[in-house]
């Protein structure tokens, strides 16, 4: 009914004018923030170390003996040289002639060959660094090497289980939240089954049954977790529901679909987006412990949870570099992400625009 | 006879942001007089309960007082005085009655516990005298049976008993300044005049001061004395209130007396604000009066016993069960405009949502051109959809906010494959937003960055895009300001014209029902208790609802002494 000439001679706006969008909004308040933009840069480094180390960049040879076995950081200096004498060196005289043995050797005609032949292999005795900057384990390993490494792992982790958790929590908790009755009601019951087992034992239960390796750490984490994240949408959802914009939604004819995750889930986001990084948080932490326990990565791999572990036996003879350098890893990444989640709540929340 | 409140160049400012700051009152100067009732009336925005509220210093953090201001009190200048000299005359020489009587009670506690609160910390009276006291007050505000209400808590009472509390609270140590800040607008039409006359009986009796906020200059005519009209932080005009109703000098309060829609004439457009502005001669606008709209063929929409009921559990295996529409029959004729008028509670939302299929019929048939609606598949309804649309009440809560208006707009023509491509539908969007008077770079924008009246005009946009012969504007206008709501009526009006569309007007304001319509219903309870021609139903009411909700719209100043200009004549 609009006079087709009129359309033609449509004059489109340009560009230009296009309004700020949330995510503008947003970063715009996000960069007066001044603990949240430090926290970004954090974060957004630790993102650039795992890119890195993913790609083998840094970190790759982490499993070479570079130091001397248990060296300590560059700062302490070289570990002192066992300085007491050989216990035997009393006994056996220095003078004493060895001993002629060859009359009674029954290998003595082969020594002659075996030296040749072990002359032709080169046995390049690399020289071992006597300190690192951050120090070695026990077998001599970089500590810093294994500490990115250990990032890789346990930021891949977090992210990934934290994701999982949040597909299944949301999409459960929009289900629940937007069709209610039956559909609710037996999604609450999951809920509840799932709530009234205490977390360790049931991420016990999965681990058992599932075997070790980092798929299994995020499936574990991520079928575990997700119910903080279905209770939160589930409520929004049912607040946002009989919202008038939905009815507008419904009334210009949108399906169910349509109207869950293209109407709503926008107008809920900040709401998943913050709960997803305090699983991210949240996740980090559990790989650890779950490592600690030793049912996280496997023993092939290196994470914070596994250096922890293994400062554990080195504690006790006073090796404590691995210790430090997993805990100012993990405690540097965790306080920015957290307060950077703060921060990104705070931008985000459409009542302070 | 001396003042009891003088205002001189009052500014008041909000910070906003670290570097933003924005001003509400830009110098207003006002006097309260002792035993007489002074309104502020203006259009929100216009800084008139700011300025209310920095005679009792309740002004938000964020306030900026100007230092240039001054405000005084009974001789005491309220902008220097210390916070317990403050709380002295708050509650006890100054109350204060809120819009929302149901968020201003608290929930969790009885009427006579909320009432003694107040005595007992501004009198000292105590047990059988303060009971009695509270019995007092509750009777002298009208509540029915006051003994056993005492112990009743809020969500016992109605809307309109509830607010009759809160004046209660007010008047419970006799103040000598009662400020009311839009006390009536949350309230059903027979209940504001209710109220009025409550408010007014306590201002003769009590020989107190009365400082009415509103927004509607009809209501205020009948209880002021003073009128000070407020726009943008300044007063436009201020003076008796025969002078303002009477002989207004200003345009702007030519404009507001005229915007608002009347009962005794139905002009072709409603005057807005601008049409004054522009024009110091304005109020010589001929009001060419609209010709009613012939009634032909056969009707479009035909309801049919209409019924909705709601189950409340009240036990495990009882129920109860509330009948929100008992019986709705009408018939919609083409191109016609059908008025729907009743107070909260009446079903006159729920009949249109029915007819939508928004909310599900509990019995009754809906005939769209002889199909019944409510008996299509889910698919099948999707081509009926779009032919019936919907304007909502809240221009804020019905846009989704995270969509541009573009997306708005071409979201419903994507569902009903309206348009070739995304490039078409855009430019249909950008030429609906056009028609509907918004500017070209409105499409890429979000709905936040839009007045109220622009929001609603965004909405009608969505509805057209669809192209409806049907369109329900379930109280489309009644959030909006008075001169708002006088353009978005012109537009519906020019819309109906060129696109020959059919309308549902549902709203609780008589006089835009009135204004709006051809037929009307008018529904109490659930049921329809008259129907017929507009016109003719206002003229002569039968039924007794009809004439109670009649006699309660406000009849503006109705004062004698005015000089019989058209601006005074706004009776019935």
């Amino acid at each position: 009914m609009i006079p087709s000439a009129t359309i033609e001679s449509i004059h489109i706006p340009p560009e230009p004018t296009r309004s700020r969008g949330v995510w503008v909004t947003a970063w715009r308040r996000l960069k007066n923030d001044r603990v949240g933009v430090v926290c970004l840069v954090i974060v957004a480094a630790f993102a650039l170390l795992v890119l890195l180390s993913f790609l083998g960049i840094v970190a790759g040879d982490w499993q070479k003996e570079v130091a001397v076995p248990d060296a300590p950081p560059t700062f302490m200096g070289p570990q002192a040289v066992q300085t007491g004498t050989d216990p035997l060196a009393s006994v056996v005289s220095k003078d004493a002639k060895p001993v002629d043995l060859t009359d009674i050797d029954p290998l003595a005609p082969k020594y002659e060959e075996w030296k040749a032949r072990a002359a032709k292999i080169q046995i390049a005795e690399t020289p071992r660094a006597d300190t690192l900057p951050f120090g070695a384990d026990r077998l001599g390993r970089d500590v810093l090497d294994k500490a990115i490494k250990g990032a890789e792992v346990s930021i891949f982790v977090g992210l990934f289980a934290a994701l999982l958790a949040t597909v299944i929590g949301t999409i459960l908790g929009a289900l629940s939240g937007y069709i209610g009755g039956k559909v609710g009601d037996f999604l609450e019951w999951v809920y509840n089954v799932f709530t009234s087992i205490p977390d360790i034992l049931l991420i016990f239960a999965f681990a058992a049954v599932l075997g070790r390796g980092i798929t299994t750490v995020i499936l574990i984490l991520g079928l575990v977790g997700w119910t903080g994240m279905y209770r939160l949408v589930r409520a929004e959802y049912i607040k946002h529901h009989n919202r008038e914009y939905v009815r507008a939604a419904e009334a210009i004819g949108t399906s169910h679909l349509s109207r869950m995750f293209v109407h709503i889930l926008p107008n809920v986001s900040h709401v998943v987006l913050v709960r997803m990084s305090l699983y991210v948080v949240g996740f980090i932490k559990a790989e650890v412990i779950l490592s600690f326990l030793g049912l996280g990565v496997p023993v092939d791999q290196v994470s914070w949870g596994t250096m922890l572990s293994e400062a554990q036996a080195e504690l006790v003879l006073g090796h404590w570099w691995q210790l430090a350098a997993a805990t100012i890893f993990m405690a540097t990444f965790v306080t920015a992400f957290s307060l950077f989640t703060d921060a990104l709540r705070d931008a985000l929340d459409p009542k302070l625009r | 006879m001396s003042n009891l409140v003088s205002v001189r160049d009052l500014h008041v400012s909000f910070r906003l942001g670290k570097h933003k700051i924005a001003e509400a009152v830009r110098g207003i100067s006002f006097d309260v007089p002792e035993n007489s009732t002074v309104a502020l009336v203006g259009e929100s925005g216009s800084g008139k309960s700011v300025s209310a509220m920095a005679i009792v210093q309740l002004l938000p953090e964020n306030a900026i007082v100007g230092p240039t201001s001054r405000i005084e009190f009974d001789g005491r200048n309220v902008l220097t005085a210390s916070d317990s000299e403050l709380r002295a005359i708050r509650g006890n020489d100054v109350s204060v009655v809120f819009q929302e009587p149901m968020t201003s009670l608290n929930p969790v506690f009885t009427v006579g516990w909320q009432i003694s609160e107040v005595l007992k910390l501004h009198t000292n009276l105590t047990g059988r005298a303060l009971n009695d006291r509270i019995i007092q007050l509750l009777n002298e505000v009208g509540i029915p049976e006051p003994k056993a209400r005492v112990d009743a808590y809020p969500h016992e009472l109605s809307g309109g008993q509830q607010q009759r509390v809160m004046i209660a609270m007010a008047i419970a140590c006799e103040p000598k300044l009662l400020i009311a800040d839009e006390p009536t607008t949350a309230l059903d039409v027979t209940v504001q005049r209710q109220i009025l006359e409550l408010i007014a009986r306590l201002q003769t009796k009590h020989r107190m001061s009365v400082l009415f906020i509103s927004h509607d200059l009809g209501l205020v005519g009948e209880i002021a004395d003073h009128v000070v009209v407020m726009r943008e932080g300044t007063v436009r005009e201020s003076g008796p209130v025969d002078q303002i109703f009477g002989a207004p000098r200003d345009a702007y309060t030519k404009a507001l007396l005229l915007c608002r829609p009347r009962l005794d004439v139905k002009p072709k457009r409603l005057p807005v604000i601008d049409d004054f502005m522009r024009n110091e001669n304005a109020a010589q606008i001929v009001l060419q009066p609209r010709q009613p709209r012939p009634q032909e063929g056969a009707p479009l929409v035909e309801a049919k016993g209409l019924r909705k009921e709601y189950r409340l559990k009240t036990g495990l295996f009882r129920h109860k069960t509330i009948e929100a529409v008992k019986e709705a029959s009408f018939n919609l004729y083409p191109g016609r405009t059908l008025g729907v008028v009743g107070e909260s509670g009446s079903g006159k939302t729920t009949v249109g949502m029915m007819l939508m299929r928004l909310t599900p019929a509990t019995k009754g048939q809906v005939f769209y051109n002889g199909v019944d609606l409510l008996l299509l598949s889910d698919r099948q309804m999707m081509e009926y959809r779009r032919k019936i649309q919907i304007i909502f009440q809240n221009p804020y809560a019905s846009l989704n906010p995270r969509f541009t208006v573009g997306q708005i707009l071409t979201e419903p023509m994507k569902i009903h494959g309206i348009g070739a491509s995304d490039q078409e539908r855009f430019s249909l969007a950008v030429a609906l937003s056009r028609r509907v008077g918004l500017a070209d770079d409105s499409v890429h924008k979000y709905p936040h960055e839009f007045s109220g009246g622009q929001r609603q005009r965004i909405a009608i946009a969505r509805c057209l895009s669809m192209k409806p012969d049907v369109l329900i504007c379930d109280e489309s206008v009644s959030a909006l300001d008075v001169s708002v709501q006088a353009t978005v009526l012109n537009l519906l009006l020019d819309l109906q014209d060129e696109f020959g569309m059919t309308y549902i007007f549902i709203s609780h304001d008589l006089a835009v029902v009135k204004y709006m319509a051809d037929d009307m219903l008018v529904m109490n309870q659930g049921a329809i208790v008259e129907r017929g021609n507009a016109d003719a139903i206002y003229a002569a009411p039968q039924n007794e609802y009809t004439q109670k909700l009649l006699n309660a719209i406000p009849r503006g100043y109705t004062g004698h002494s005015a000089s019989p200009s058209q601006h005074a004549t706004r009776s019935t």
